[in-house]
């Protein structure tokens, strides 16, 4: 016992040293989301592409679904824009998009070049919605269940690997909870 | 504080000009501050606040920059939005909590007392203490026994001092 006693500083210290060198390779960039496991707010914002209709919360899927929050002048969306319409041609999830910052001819002109993926994009012109989201620049996505509780986070482009690995088994999760 | 770059300051300026031309002020004083001083308050003691809490609270997009250094679109978002609670009447703490909810513990450069900022803040206090406790008992253990006082007879003291005598002739 008194053995063991001896390694006890040699434990510490190599707990300590892996801890740290993980750290080391953190992305400073992505922000924990303080919102992971909270309703999505209140709004009552137009949209791309429904003209004067004003859509809120009980206007969002009730299944799980991706919030995508996206612009035009975001050169990561269009590069994740593939996927996400791969995604919805499949049927796989519905996606919603958060138009963050943005202008609505601007928005239409991009959706028009580029695809949507979108059911509808929500107009967030003043980023008044993307304040309440947490958001601080387009690309996000936000995993949300069925009662509208955002489930997961992804900051930055969505590539074919975290599509893979982040976004299908966080949709996964949530549907199967959903599923008990 | 981090000084606005000659841009933002010729931004600021200008849309100072705009702003005091639309609204008919004359004599609006001109600062060098970035586009925070576009906000009109009603009273020094609410600019101070704002000024105050912008410099507090960090940039979620432009990082190691506060809100007022900075002139990412969500830095101006959040300077707005404290602007429109503090002339909403809104308390310091409701604003810092606004915030909070919305951006966790990165928005401040002066985290909140929790338990993982405890951890990190005195952690190496308590390392401090479990080093010293722990030095302090192995000093404590390795206590020197205590020498048997040697006691020569007479043969052995002739002996000594020979041999010191012997030493002394060397020299």
């Amino acid at each position: 016992m008194s053995r063991f006693k001896l390694f006890i500083p040699v434990i510490v210290f190599v707990a300590f040293a892996v801890m740290l060198w993980r750290g080391l390779y953190l992305d400073p960039r992505t922000l924990p989301s303080v919102l992971i496991d909270k309703p999505l707010p209140e709004f009552s914002l137009q949209t791309v592409e429904l003209g004067d209709r004003v859509v809120g919360k009980a206007d969002l899927p009730d299944e799980p679904f991706l919030l995508n929050i996206w612009g035009s002048y975001c050169l990561p969306c269009l590069q994740e824009n593939p996927i996400l319409m791969a995604a919805a041609e499949e049927n796989l999830v519905p996606i919603v998009g958060v138009n963050y910052k943005d202008k609505l001819n601007l928005a239409q002109l991009w959706l028009d070049d580029n695809g949507s993926p979108f059911e509808f994009s929500i107009l967030d012109e003043s980023g008044r919605l993307g304040i309440d989201l947490g958001v601080y620049g387009a690309p996000e996505t936000f995993v949300v269940d069925g009662n509208g509780v955002i489930r997961y986070k992804h900051i930055g482009v969505i590539d074919y690997e975290t599509w893979e690995d982040e976004i299908m088994p966080a949709i996964a999760a949530v549907k199967a909870e959903s599923a008990k | 504080m981090i000084k606005p770059l000659f841009g933002v300051r010729a931004a600021s300026l200008s849309l100072l000009i705009l702003f005091s031309l639309t609204l008919g002020l004359q004599g609006f004083s001109m600062s060098a501050h970035a586009a925070v001083d576009t906000f009109e308050f009603a009273t020094d003691e609410q600019q101070h606040r704002f000024r105050t809490m912008s410099d507090e609270f960090r940039c979620p997009m432009c990082q190691n920059t506060s809100l007022t250094g900075s002139n990412g679109g969500v830095a101006e978002d959040l300077r707005r939005e404290i602007y429109l609670m503090i002339m909403d009447g809104k308390t310091d703490q409701e604003i810092e909590q606004f915030m909070y909810e919305r951006y966790g513990d990165f928005v401040f450069y002066k985290p909140r007392l929790k338990l993982t900022t405890i951890l990190l803040w005195f952690g190496p206090l308590l390392f401090f203490l479990v080093g010293g406790w722990l030095i302090l008992g192995i000093v404590r253990r390795a206590k020197p026994q205590e020498r048997e006082q040697v006691v020569l007879n007479e043969d052995e003291q002739e002996r000594l001092r020979n041999l010191l005598d012997t030493v002394k002739d060397r020299d």
